[in-house]
């Protein structure tokens, strides 16, 4: 988990970004799926509310960002691909 | 812009030199300024083509007086600019800075002021229609205003007056969208911004009164007059609402580049010797006084101690007075006054609120500083409006000013008298907790899991 945020922060050896992840806050209702699926790019706070800090997506992960956007009950989890 | 008029521009009239102007002719019995006075003091409404207007507020360097500091000019484009059609002009007269009296002041006393400049930029950007914002419990501006527009027979566009909650969420230009659409009075996600999909989805212009008065007084008078006051990086005057320890708290009238201790003067000097400045209202920033008396009313001098006139409030707190306790007043208030709808708002500053509490009452556990700290750096940005932004810088201030007091705090019980910061109970909160408690339950489900 560390390996990727460290490697999806910053420098060359970051892979491509493939999207960014972004929460609706109105919608979220901290059901916690999102990092179930995605805790390499999702922590939640002490009220399991999602706190993103790198909201770019490197291509390896993009399937997971997939998933866990379309998993949130609420569909607060918004993920924007890069075309 | 589709529609350019052809009317020939007025010649600028030569605007009266020095202070007042905005405040030029107040009636100091209090009454609002007649359409006939406001004529003999301004002249009537001058002739402007929309390009011409948006290029003199551009030349002006005028900034919106709200809170956010955007260039006007930037803003008329956007909406000039907007695809759709059916434009409109929202003047935000909510006020919702409990200690601000700025808006009230122009719109009970200079109604036509603000309503030229709301004409002069409706033309300028399009808008066929005026709404005009005001709290509910501002009943000598909606009087002042009720009268002013009838009399106004001239104005090519519709103005209408619509009184709604002040809560300080409705600060949030789409909050103020979302009310006067029919919704709830709490603010939606953002984009789109409401110059792009505002009020029933049309490009919504929404400024503040100062800015409009300021607009007006930039059409008649042009930007090279506009420009004789301030700084070449901030010119012109702002309303500055100065409170706390001064003899005479009020609304003032100053140009940019004036020196604090001039800005406090101005306000009758304080009333015994202060411990710091809050500058720009509540989500604004705390300053101590010794770093205050080296800044002048300019952007570049607040932006160096990280802060901004916001909404141009002004607090001067005295050394009688605790700033721990009263930071934690406001911190309790800016909580309360969450619309209820983010998790992270609702939670997180209640949280800090509480916590904040705990620490200036001396008797929080050692942790909680630092959970303080975590919570406030880890709300930002968290919201679908700024709310929980503004709270955090609140709070950040307050610890990095007054933290050297908590130790103090937690051997010997502080008996400092309050200082009587203003906090409005709006409507909000009660809609606010009654959210609270919908969404608490969700959250509960969660830790139940």
């Amino acid at each position: 988990m560390s390996a990727t945020r460290g490697s999806s922060s910053r420098g060359p050896a970051r892979g491509a970004i493939a999207g960014r992840l972004r929460v609706n806050p109105i919608m979220c209702e901290a059901h916690g799926l999102c990092v179930e699926l995605l805790p390499e790019l999702i922590r939640l706070d002490d009220w399991g509310y999602p706190i993103i800090d790198e909201p770019d997506v490197p291509e390896p992960l993009i399937d997971l960002a997939r998933r866990a956007a379309d998993a949130c009950p609420t569909l607060a989890l918004l993920l924007d691909e890069e075309r | 812009m589709s529609a350019v008029r052809t009317e020939p521009t007025s010649p600028p009239r030569s605007g009266p030199p020095g202070l007042p102007r905005l405040l030029a002719g107040l009636d100091p019995s209090g009454a609002a300024m007649t359409l006939a006075d406001h004529e003999r003091a301004h002249g009537p409404l001058p002739r402007i083509g929309p390009r011409e207007l948006i290029e003199a507020v551009e030349r002006s360097g005028l900034r919106g007086r709200g809170g956010a500091d955007f260039p006007t000019a930037r803003k008329l484009r956007a909406v000039a600019g907007a695809r759709r059609r059916g434009r409109v002009l929202v003047v935000n007269g909510s006020e919702t800075e409990p200690a601000s009296a700025k808006d009230r002041l122009l719109l009970s006393r200079l109604p036509h002021l603000v309503l030229d400049g709301a004409v002069l930029a409706a033309g300028a950007v399009g808008a066929h229609e005026v709404i005009v914002k005001v709290g509910e419990s501002a009943t000598t501006s909606v009087r002042a205003l009720e009268s002013a527009i009838s009399v106004r027979h001239d104005d090519a566009v519709t103005i209408q007056l619509a009184e709604g909650p002040e809560g300080y969420v409705m600060g949030e230009e789409s909050a103020v969208v979302h009310f006067l659409g029919g919704g709830a009075p709490v603010p939606t996600l953002v984009p789109p911004r409401p110059f792009e999909r505002g009020y029933r989805g049309k490009p919504t212009l929404i400024q503040n009164p100062e800015t409009l008065a300021q607009v007006a007084l930039v059409a008649r008078y042009g930007d090279r007059w506009y420009r004789e006051l301030g700084t070449a990086a901030d010119p012109g005057s702002a309303l500055v609402t100065i409170a706390g320890a001064v003899a005479a708290p009020g609304v003032y009238e100053l140009a940019f580049g004036t020196p604090m201790a001039d800005l406090l003067a101005a306000a009758g000097g304080s009333t015994e010797p202060l411990q710091a400045l809050l500058v720009g209202g509540y989500f604004g920033t705390w300053v101590d006084s010794s770093r205050a008396f080296r800044l002048r009313l300019a952007r570049e001098d607040l932006r160096s101690v990280g802060c901004s006139l916001g909404s141009g409030v002004l607090i001067a707190l005295g050394e009688s007075s605790c700033g721990l306790h009263e930071s934690a007043r406001v911190i309790d208030y800016l909580a309360s006054q969450s619309a209820g709808q983010c998790g992270p708002c609702v939670f997180g500053l209640r949280a800090i609120a509480d916590a904040f509490g705990a620490i200036a009452d001396g008797v929080a556990h050692d942790r909680e500083y630092d959970r303080v700290l975590r919570w406030t750096s880890e709300v930002r940005g968290r919201g679908a409006c700024h709310h929980p932004d503004g709270a955090a810088r609140f709070v950040e201030s307050a610890l990095s000013v007054f933290g050297y007091q908590i130790d103090d705090h937690r051997r010997a019980r502080c008996y400092a008298p309050g200082a009587g910061l203003p906090l409005a109970s709006g409507a909000a909160t009660a809609a606010a907790a009654a959210r609270r408690t919908a969404r608490g339950s969700a959250a509960a489900r969660r830790a139940a899991r």
